[in-house]
């Protein structure tokens, strides 16, 4: 990828946005913590708040807005195995029940 | 071109438009995705498996971690900015914002200590059973006593009790609690049924923060070292194979983010909920 | 031969921090090999204890007990301590230790680094006519970083705990509690790391290093192999190296991510935290281990496929379904991993969804299979030695994978679960299976990396008594555990069902140790050709794929000209010269 200089002026400017945006969102998320919300949707809202500043670092500082297709590629596969990966608790909390349910 | 030449070092690939060391980095970036995805797992596991998950606000030290968030976000502008800068042919200002971005670096590490220090000071004496009635004037609805440690005997420990935790979101950790109005405890050693500093053995909560925070850290240590290296013994490179020196610095932005973005997660699920 | 642009490295840098993948392949494949006799030899004193409980070890046991003695030196006190009795005979405490490093041994240090680090890092570059890998250095540093590991878990047997004692698969609690275990995590922490490093390396390698003309489906099936495998080290490895950081903390720093509240240990109540889920490093664990299955087994899928090609001078049937097999079966094997878990206490609907993919995961396993068989078809066979093994490999494999259908279906596994037919078919897979292969690579591509054959006579020794013993070693544990043998009994003559087929493990003991007599062969085989071996051309098989069209051995920067490939990769038998064969590259000169 052959950026001109002023290419690269333009992409500062949005770094700069970007980096304003993700200070305001982290005041947010901590200002929400004390808001005593219940645990579910204290969870939601943090982790949709770090959705949102993780997908800004990712497309912006780490330019994946505008990469390689097989980046993405690389990426989904990843993707698909971390979903498998974060479905470990589920599986441990059914296997209780199962327990349970047969005692 | 020799024969024994590896292409695409320096110049992107006809066909994936990529270096071999920015595919490289972000394959490597895939399996830490792996590496981090499971320790979120097993935390989310635990914590759904426990009794008593305690929240992060009132064992942790939240006004240092959202200190060291703002830091980390702002090495990781500085960062791009090194990139940028080298991009716009600007060597001086990619000297500043990467010596920068290793200051930032090294600032987050220093919080990073004094976050963890107090946590092994600072201790937790949970109670037998048969002993909770004896001390029902100091106990806050646990079975446990935790503040500071003023004198131990074979047979007592004199406790400096914590101000009632809870609504204040008081964080024990920190000194400023010194003059605490709440009057020293005496507690037979017989009733202790187990004490234990606020360190990883502690409880799952917090072993899992100093695993999770620990092995965050280990990263920023490495960035800060390929950041020193690229900042100074591997500038020369700039001289002579410019486009190779800027893949590289695009390749350790790109994991620097990367630890940023880690820590972006870490940080609500750790010290929020 | 040697480019002119580089420099005369001195002997350190040729062949000690050599950034050659050839020299760096040839590394690991000696050191994995070693690994290998070290943990066969571990096995064969397990076998002695298993065969005859209670006696004295031959000669080994008698070796160990003199160092017993409290004069002689720390170190060798500390491994006799924790193996042997004063008579001579395997400890308890010795047997676990013999057991949890054969296996750790024969998987993360043998049959992983000789087949991907070794003929991977020496084949695969060829054979896409890479000058070398992508990252040399990343190369370099992967295979010291494994030595590291590897010397890490042997030095855990000189220290005063010993070895790990708790299985390959270290399950907590017993782990955590267990001696021995701390070196361990720090060996697979190492190795872990080792591999990741070298996944990376492989796959950057083979999207971006490619010669021209060198298109996906133009690939030899070995590199396909490599490929999977690749990803599957990339993305299934790190979870283990969480659950390994965990349990380091565990035993370190008293955590207690699996410890169980009010866990007793010699009727004590354990001052850990508690609240911890032993299961949790069972997923963990399993999340690596079962896609490292496939990690064993597509490197040696691959060389049988290239051996097989190569010797019945005919493209091999169904390549594109194999290649297509082989990316599915990467993709499944992620989520397979429960079927090693029915038994604890898993709900129906997950019991279902596990039983249900890994029925699915055999189907490509067979599709490749098949494939292989059918090429066999209506082909003028050349039986060399490679061959022999490679189809060896063809229904011991097979035997492998059927006898694991069982184990995949929960009503089954609850009767077989953690049985000798358990190790019967697993090792099926591994040793009949994978190591044949890796056999068969050796005897195939010695002479490309060396310059001189493999004796023919002594290969034909060698591949006939491994063959008849592995069987000998492997078929009887079936029946055991069919009969309710748990593995991991360190006497099972003290069971009446266990002592009822006692003969069995005998005929596994004499087995086993007959089969190490049929490596024999093997060894003065591999050294002594290296000065005796017939000498071999460029293309001693006549071959077709690219590692055959360079100077033997292939000079620093394996190609004297830039290869162009043509054509497909097993241009066997072509239609204009029916005896012949055309090369992938062409010759450019």
């Amino acid at each position: 990828m052959a950026e001109h200089a002023h290419d690269i002026a333009k992409h500062v400017k949005v770094y700069i946005v970007i980096f304003a945006v993700l200070m305001v969102l982290t005041l947010v998320t901590v200002g929400v913590s004390y808001l005593e919300l219940s645990i579910m949707s204290a969870v939601i809202v943090a982790m949709f708040v770090a959705s949102i500043k993780g997908s800004l670092v990712a497309c912006y500082f780490m330019h994946l807005i505008d990469e390689r297709k097989i980046i993405y590629w690389v990426l989904a596969l990843t993707v698909f195995f971390f979903i498998v990966l974060m479905a470990i608790p589920s599986l441990d909390v059914h296997s209780g029940e199962g327990v349970v349910v047969n005692r | 071109m020799s024969v024994a030449e590896i292409k695409y070092i320096d110049k992107p690939h006809p066909i994936t438009g990529l270096t071999n060391g920015k595919l490289g980095i972000w394959l490597f970036l895939a399996s830490e995705v792996m590496l981090f995805g499971a320790l979120f797992s097993s935390l989310i596991l635990l914590r759904v498996g426990s009794s008593d998950w305690p929240h992060g606000k009132n064992i942790l030290d939240v006004p240092l971690a959202t200190l060291n968030t703002i830091i980390l976000i702002t090495s990781s502008v500085t960062m791009v900015m090194a990139w940028a800068s080298l991009k716009m042919d600007r060597f001086d200002k990619f000297k500043l914002y990467m010596g920068a971005t290793i200051a930032l670096s090294c600032a987050f590490l220093v919080i990073k200590f004094f976050e963890y220090s107090p946590k092994f000071s600072h201790y937790e004496a949970f109670l037998k059973p048969a002993a909770v009635s004896k001390y029902e004037d100091h106990l806050t609805g646990k079975a446990s006593i935790s503040g500071h440690i003023e004198k131990q005997t074979d047979d007592e420990i004199v406790f400096k009790p914590d101000t009632p935790k809870g609504d204040h979101g008081a964080d024990h950790g920190a000194e400023h609690d010194g003059h605490a109005e709440h009057a020293e405890i005496t507690i037979d050693r017989a009733d202790i049924h187990r004490l234990t500093s606020f360190g990883p053995w502690h409880s799952n909560f917090l072993g899992i923060y100093f695993t999770m925070t620990g092995l965050h850290g280990l990263h920023i240590i490495g960035g800060i070292v390929v950041n020193a290296w690229l900042l100074f013994p591997g500038s020369v490179m700039f001289r002579k194979e410019r486009e190779r020196f800027e893949g590289r610095v695009e390749c350790a932005g790109l994991y620097w983010h990367f630890v940023d973005l880690v820590w972006i997660f870490l940080f609500p699920t750790l010290y929020l909920l | 031969m040697s480019t002119d642009h580089h420099h005369n490295p001195g002997f350190i840098a040729k062949y000690v921090f050599s950034v050659d993948h050839k020299v760096i392949g040839i590394q690991y494949a000696v050191t994995a090999l070693l690994f290998l006799f070290f943990g066969f030899c571990l096995m064969m004193m397990m076998r002695f204890q298993l065969a005859y409980p209670g006696e004295e070890i031959p000669v080994i046991g008698g070796l160990l007990a003199g160092a017993l003695d409290p004069d002689t030196g720390g170190f060798l006190h500390n491994l006799a301590a924790s193996l042997v009795s004063s008579d001579g005979f395997l400890l308890p405490e010795g047997y676990n230790v013999l057991g949890a490093m054969h296996g750790t041994i024969m998987v993360f240090l043998g049959v992983v680094p000789l087949a991907v680090g070794g003929f991977g890092n020496y084949v695969m570059p060829l054979q896409i006519g890479a000058p070398d890998m992508a990252f040399p250095k990343l190369n370099m540093a992967s295979y010291w970083v494994f030595l590291a590991g590897g010397i890490v878990m042997l030095v855990s047997f000189f220290l005063p705990q010993g070895a790990a004692q708790s299985g390959w698969t270290s399950y907590p609690p017993l782990s955590v509690i267990s001696p021995g275990q701390t070196m361990w995590l720090i060996g697979m922490v190492l190795l872990i790391t080792s591999s990741l490093l070298g996944s990376v390396n492989f796959i950057v390698t083979i999207i971006h290093l490619r010669a021209e003309g060198l298109s996906f489906f133009r690939l030899p099936f070995f590199v396909w192999a490599q490929f999977v495998t690749a990803f599957l080290l990339l993305l299934a490895f790190p979870p283990l190296e969480a659950a390994g950081v965990l349990q380091l903390m565990d035993r370190v720093a008293g955590t207690s991510f699996f410890m169980p509240t009010g866990l007793v240990v010699a009727n004590e109540v354990l001052n850990v935290a508690g609240e911890g889920n032993p299961l949790l490093w069972q997923h963990l664990f399993w999340f690596l281990a079962h896609p490292e299955v496939y990690v064993l087994i597509l490197p040696a899928l691959g060389i049988v496929a290239e051996v097989i090609a190569n010797n019945t001078r005919k493209p091999l049937w169904g390549y594109r379904s194999m290649v297509y097999s082989t990316i599915f079966l990467g993709f499944m094997s992620f989520i397979v991993w429960a079927h090693h878990m029915f038994m604890t206490g898993m709900g129906e609907t997950m019991s279902i969804f596990f039983q249900t993919t890994t029925m699915i995961i055999s189907v490509p396993s067979v599709i490749i299979l098949t494939a292989l068989v059918i090429s066999l078809w209506g082909s003028s066979i050349r039986f060399t030695v490679p061959m022999l093994f490679a189809l060896s490999f063809l229904p011991m494999f097979a035997i492998g994978g059927l006898t694991g259908l069982p184990l995949g279906l929960a009503a089954a596994d609850i009767h077989l679960h953690d049985t000798y037919y358990v190790i019967g078919h697993f090792h099926y897979v591994v040793a009949p299976g994978t190591l044949m292969a890796l056999f068969a690579g050796i005897y195939y591509w010695y002479p490309k990396a060396t310059g001189r054959k493999m004796n023919t006579m002594l290969g034909h020794m060698h591949f006939w008594g491994s063959f008849i013993f592995l069987n000998a070693v492997f078929m009887p544990m079936f029946f055991q555990g069919m009969a309710g043998v748990s593995r991991r009994l360190y006497d099972q003559t003290l069971y009446y069902h266990g002592d009822a087929v006692q003969s069995l493990t005998r005929m596994s003991s004499w087995g086993a140790w007959c089969l190490g007599i049929a490596q024999i062969p093997f060894i003065i085989n591999f050294f002594a050709s290296l000065w005796m071996g017939k000498k071999a051309n460029d293309n001693p098989w006549e071959a077709t794929t690219l590692e055959w069209s360079t100077p033997t051995p292939p000079p620093h920067g394996n190609f004297t000209t830039v290869p162009v490939v043509v054509c497909g990769p097993y241009e066997y038998s072509p239609p204009d010269k029916p005896d012949g064969f055309t090369p992938q590259m062409t010759a450019n000169a």
